[in-house]
């Protein structure tokens, strides 16, 4: 069962982060850095942004994450999700994964318990037709 | 043509009525938006054969060329819009129109905003395909409110503000919009008992700590400072204008999120700040009122910090004390901004501007002399201009 429907939107993949998104459909969350000088980039794009080198290496991130910031939405912007208030969305900040903040979902926790620098645990949704994406829960 | 006469200045500002989202049923957006030019252009004494540019901002839905024909503006010789989303080219569209009359690249230039949400797409509802979409929208995040409910959040967390000071915003531009006849609120109050038993939108936000949903057009005006000079109706001077973004910013929090850390709960405006300023030759402490582009009320906190109204994590205490009211030390929002005047993405904020200059504004602040206003706050790119009394 994925979090949310089938309704829900998914990833779009394009010529510049298709890899990100086949490394998720194979439960593999991992963040590109440049090949030559090592800066990581988030979203992917085509050049490296520090010295324009165009080779890049996927770096696994590790399976917990901080949360940096979150909001817990009650108004639903989207058909998908209005059976499924209120969620949580949240920027994430990895170790060991230099000036990357990503946007996902915590679940499993309540609105009252969320905190800044709380640890979460990844964890892959299912969405259907062989994608997955990661998600979220309290690590404790 | 020496710069002090090719100076610009804005001559003329226009409005539609302003309603909720909707309201407007039996005239197109696009009819509103023409309707709101020739207002200005009446105010300012000019007539659409003397228009020469246009300018716009983040995906304007009336075509520069398509107006051109529709007014009969015999020559067009500048038409721009900036990029970006949402409103933080607003100012920058202003910016524009002065680029181009103080170079020469036209005389006459219109910058104008038309939305009627009933017949088109609602702001706060999914369904824009935006750059980066893949990495917010599987993930629920589909609106503006939920994307800067994360900046919120975060400055919450680095800075004293609190639910209270977020509220005190709401409250000042409620008791602003009760006292403007034009205002979609101006028939409703709102208490702090209200506002406190307002729904969650998106957490840290309220229901009131939004911005409205519009109907409404909103146009301005802007020629060289010799031809206010032959118009009857008294001219603003623009002081200064900026638009711009920081470093590494991207598509900000209507994409990925991954500001730098130093950045992320700011307005994107230090650099804007410090040029605006700068080219003006004045301090904050100079600005008589200020008009800052409210989508979001805690953004607002953070701008007063930004443009150095007060000093970080001071912004809290700042509105508490009355400041921004419209008796304070820094009325804020006197039209009631977008929280209770209008959305009109910025460009209802210029006009104020130009009301409280004019010494025309519902709440006018006595003397006023000079303005702030900015255009979205911590998208990219953002913008600001300062105007001044003639």
């Amino acid at each position: 069962m994925a979090l949310f429907p089938d309704i829900m939107p998914r990833p779009e993949p394009n010529m510049d982060d298709a890899a990100f998104w086949e490394n998720c459909a194979a439960r593999r969350l991992a963040f590109q850095a440049c090949a030559a000088c090592g800066v990581f980039r988030h979203p992917p794009s085509p050049l490296c942004p520090a010295c324009h080198a165009p080779e890049t290496r996927w770096v696994d991130a590790p399976g917990t994450a901080e949360i940096y910031s979150f909001t817990v939405v009650h108004y639903p912007s989207h058909p998908a999700v209005r059976e499924h208030l209120p969620y949580v969305v949240a920027v994430l900040r990895f170790d060991g994964i230099e000036g990357v903040k990503f946007v996902s979902n915590v679940t499993g926790v309540s609105a009252e318990k969320l905190r800044i620098g709380m640890k979460v645990r990844l964890w892959w949704d299912d969405i259907g037709e062989g994608m997955h994406l990661p998600r979220f829960r309290p690590a404790q | 043509m020496n710069a002090s006469k090719r100076r610009p200045a804005i001559v003329g500002t226009g409005q539609s009525e302003y309603t909720k989202w909707g309201g407007i049923q039996d005239r197109s957006q696009f009819r509103i938006t023409a309707e709101a030019i020739l207002a200005a252009l009446a105010d300012a004494g000019l007539t659409a054969d003397d228009v020469d540019g246009f300018a716009s901002f983040s995906n304007d839905g009336n075509e520069a060329p398509v107006m051109q024909a529709a007014l009969g503006v015999p020559e067009l010789r500048w038409s721009s819009m900036v990029w970006g989303g949402g409103g933080g080219g607003s100012c920058a569209a202003v910016a524009q129109a002065v680029a181009a009359v103080d170079s020469g690249h036209a005389d006459v230039v219109v910058v104008y905003r038309g939305l009627c949400q009933g017949q088109g797409r609602r702001f706060g509802q999914a369904g824009a395909h935006r750059t980066h979409g893949s990495f917010t929208a599987p993930f629920g995040l589909f609106a503006p409110s939920q994307m800067l409910a994360l900046m919120v959040q975060r400055f919450m967390f680095e800075t004293p503000a609190t639910s209270d000071h977020l509220c005190e915003i709401a409250l000042s531009s409620r008791a602003n919009a009760n006292r403007n006849p034009n205002a979609v609120m101006r028939d409703r109050t709102l208490s702090r008992e209200e506002y406190f038993a307002s729904r969650w939108i998106a957490e840290p936000l309220r229901l009131f700590d939004c911005c409205l949903e519009t109907d409404g057009a909103a146009a301005v005006v802007i020629t060289t400072a010799e031809r206010a000079r032959d118009l009857d109706r008294q001219s603003v001077d623009i002081l200064a204008a900026a638009h711009g973004s920081g470093p590494g910013w991207n598509t900000g929090p209507l994409g990925a999120h991954n500001m730098p850390d130093a950045d992320y709960a700011s307005t994107n405006n230090r650099r804007i700040a410090r040029e605006l300023f700068a080219r003006a030759g004045l301090a904050p402490g100079e600005i008589d009122t200020v008009q800052i582009y409210d989508h979001f009320s805690g953004l607002v906190l953070m701008a007063l910090e930004d443009f150095g109204f007060c000093g970080r994590g001071e912004s809290g205490d700042f509105v508490a004390s009355g400041a921004i009211r419209r008796d304070g030390s820094l009325p804020l929002n006197t039209s009631g901004g977008q929280l209770s005047e209008a959305y009109v993405h910025g460009v209802n904020l210029i006009i104020e501007g130009v009301r409280q200059l004019r010494g025309e504004s519902c709440n006018q602040v006595a003397d006023a002399r000079t303005c702030l206003v900015t255009g979205g706050l911590g998208v990219s790119p953002t913008s600001a201009i300062i105007l001044g009394r003639s």
